[in-house]
């Protein structure tokens, strides 16, 4: 049985399709990255997970239960940790956990508090105002919420937006430690680094539908070959590069103040300059390469 | 896995784990702030007495219908506590909740609906309000008014008033696009229910359409089930009530229908 099962699911916004024939499987006990630029259908496909988006068409399913019909008990079984913050700022840490515990009917909502708080290395700020934490403490207030029922399948929704790197890396940790629990996790993400360090698979979604899967290095293999060469100078020799090497039948992309030639241990001599600065295909590479958008 | 099958297999429709918990949230918010609503339904009631009650009182008005004129505001002022108390903080603390701390999105990706949810808040709102309703009472009984046994059915009548208030005020917050809407609402619809409730004059003395109007605004049947409470009820009072009670039950479905309609896409 997968965690999750999601077959032809559309879902329009008027005249916006979010999401377009999306078919996504999660097997149990992996975390997959959802990666996408911006409107891809992320977090719509998120949200229809929870029963907050309803798909104009296909089937979802989480556990076996069919949404949005049995949606709740499919997210009895969910944890979520939201791209949002939106936790109670003026209520105290540890209430603020008491209370989804409530909510997720939890049997022992002390032992459930002293987890989550042993989770968010927080028991000794148990009874300060959220208001009064740092923003990396409220980030792992968050996700102990979001596992504050101890659940299987944990969707974490681009779950490190616009925190510094200290912190981003603090909660990888975290989230690292889950998947080796045998937590299924479902991450969507537009940070390339986030999916290819946490992820099992990784689904590129564009335009509402997962357009390549795989394990990140075969995604890199099958899309972006071995090696990439980065080539820096003005705009003029960028160009004329771009040329040479596209009239070979490499494949260039821009990267930042430079052009990137993938899968450049296949080009002939000349076409790739000798200034340029070779180094191993990454995600990165593929994450352009199919949706034609730059990564962060 | 099997700890959370076995809370899975145990939900159902209006679950009162579901609702509970949502209350337990708004509980625990509350503590925070509970003494400036306690300050202000302490305090507002005095002043309007004074105001009012003792003021127009002693000055302009001798009593209405063989009570003094404080007596008479001291039992209307519940509708007024009532519709300040539910009504407003609905409007307001859904509209928040809903547009700035995004609060009901982490309810709802738990396992409670919106039905639920939007119960658990009128409850607490017509818990709040049923207790809080009563302060100009209390407030009253220390200016004057006979305390009565059955004004201990005060907080009924208030709670299930509030409850249909509460139920508006997240209708209206389900259904506007911007805060400043709400303006619009409590100048066309707060105000004048608030006024035209018998709270500060007698109803029989306005214009027979304006009496006839009085009859469906369900503060004007607080109003006078207070007064029931306090200086004795009439057979027509069961009507009153029973009229409160349908008045909140609709308001309850217009609200589940609205936040829907609002919160799922």
């Amino acid at each position: 049985m997968n965690a999750i099962s999601i077959k032809g699911a559309v879902k329009r916004f008027g005249e916006i399709t979010a999401v377009d024939g999306l078919d996504l499987d999660v097997p149990r006990g992996i975390c997959l990255g959802l990666l996408g630029p911006n409107g891809a259908g992320k977090s719509t496909t998120m949200r229809m997970l929870t029963g907050q988006v309803i798909a104009n068409e296909g089937e979802i399913k989480v556990f076996d239960q069919v949404l949005p019909e049995d949606s709740k008990p499919a997210r009895a079984m969910m944890g979520v940790v939201p791209q949002l913050d939106n936790l109670d700022i003026d209520v105290t840490v540890e209430d603020n956990l008491a209370i989804f515990a409530r909510l997720y009917r939890v049997e022992d909502i002390g032992a459930a508090v002293e987890s989550g708080l042993a989770l968010a290395r927080l028991t000794g700020r148990r009874r300060d105002e959220v208001d009064k934490l740092s923003g990396g403490m409220r980030r792992r207030l968050l996700l102990a919420r979001g596992l504050v029922h101890d659940p299987d399948l944990l969707l974490l929704d681009e779950p490190t937006v616009g925190l510094d790197p200290q912190i981003r890396t603090e909660l990888w940790s975290l989230i690292d430690k889950l998947r080796a629990q045998g937590k299924t996790i479902l991450m969507s993400t537009h940070y390339i680094e986030e999916a290819e360090r946490l992820a099992d698979e990784v689904a590129v979604m564009h335009q509402g539908k997962v357009i390549a899967r795989d394990t990140p290095a075969k995604l890199i293999a099958a899309h972006a070959g071995r090696e990439t060469a980065e080539v820096y100078g003005p705009p003029d020799r960028l160009a004329e590069v771009r040329a040479l090497a596209e009239s070979e039948g490499l494949r260039v992309r821009p990267a930042g103040p430079a052009i990137a030639i993938v899968g450049s241990e296949e080009s002939p001599n000349g076409a790739v300059p000798e200034d340029a600065i070779r180094r191993a295909a990454t995600l990165e590479d593929v994450f352009v390469m199919l949706t034609g958008e730059e990564a962060e | 896995m099997e700890a959370a099958q076995s809370r899975a297999t145990r939900i159902r429709r209006l679950d009162p784990a579901a609702i509970s918990g949502v209350m337990s949230r708004e509980a625990a918010n509350f503590r925070t702030y509970w003494k400036g609503t306690a300050f202000s339904s302490i305090l507002e009631p005095i002043v309007y007495l004074l105001a009012f009650g003792v003021g127009l009182g002693a000055t302009l008005i001798d009593g209405v219908d063989g009570l003094s004129y404080v007596e008479f505001v001291a039992t209307g002022m519940v509708a007024t506590a009532v519709i300040f108390s539910s009504a407003l903080p609905a409007m307001f603390g859904t509209f928040v909740k809903e547009r700035f701390q995004n609060t009901y999105d982490a309810i709802l990706a738990a396992p409670v609906d919106v039905e639920e949810l939007v119960t658990a808040e009128m409850l607490w709102i017509g818990i709040r309000a049923g207790f809080f309703g009563c302060f100009p009472l209390l407030v009253g009984i220390g200016f004057g008014l006979d305390p009565k046994p059955a004004m201990l059915l005060v907080p009924v009548f208030a709670f299930f008033t509030a409850l249909g208030f509460a139920a508006f005020g997240i209708s209206v917050a389900a259904s506007v696009a911007k805060i400043d809407q709400f303006n619009y609402v409590t100048t066309l619809v707060i105000t004048p229910l608030f006024l035209v409730a018998g709270t500060f004059f007698p109803i029989d003395r306005l214009p027979e359409g304006l009496q006839v109007a009085a009859n469906f605004n369900p503060l004007y049947q607080l109003v006078e089930l207070v007064r029931g409470a306090a200086f004795g009820f009439e057979t027509v009072d069961l009507l009153r009530f029973a009229a409160l009670i349908v008045f909140a039950f609709a308001l309850w479905r217009l609200a589940v229908s609205r936040m829907t309609k609002r919160l799922i896409d």
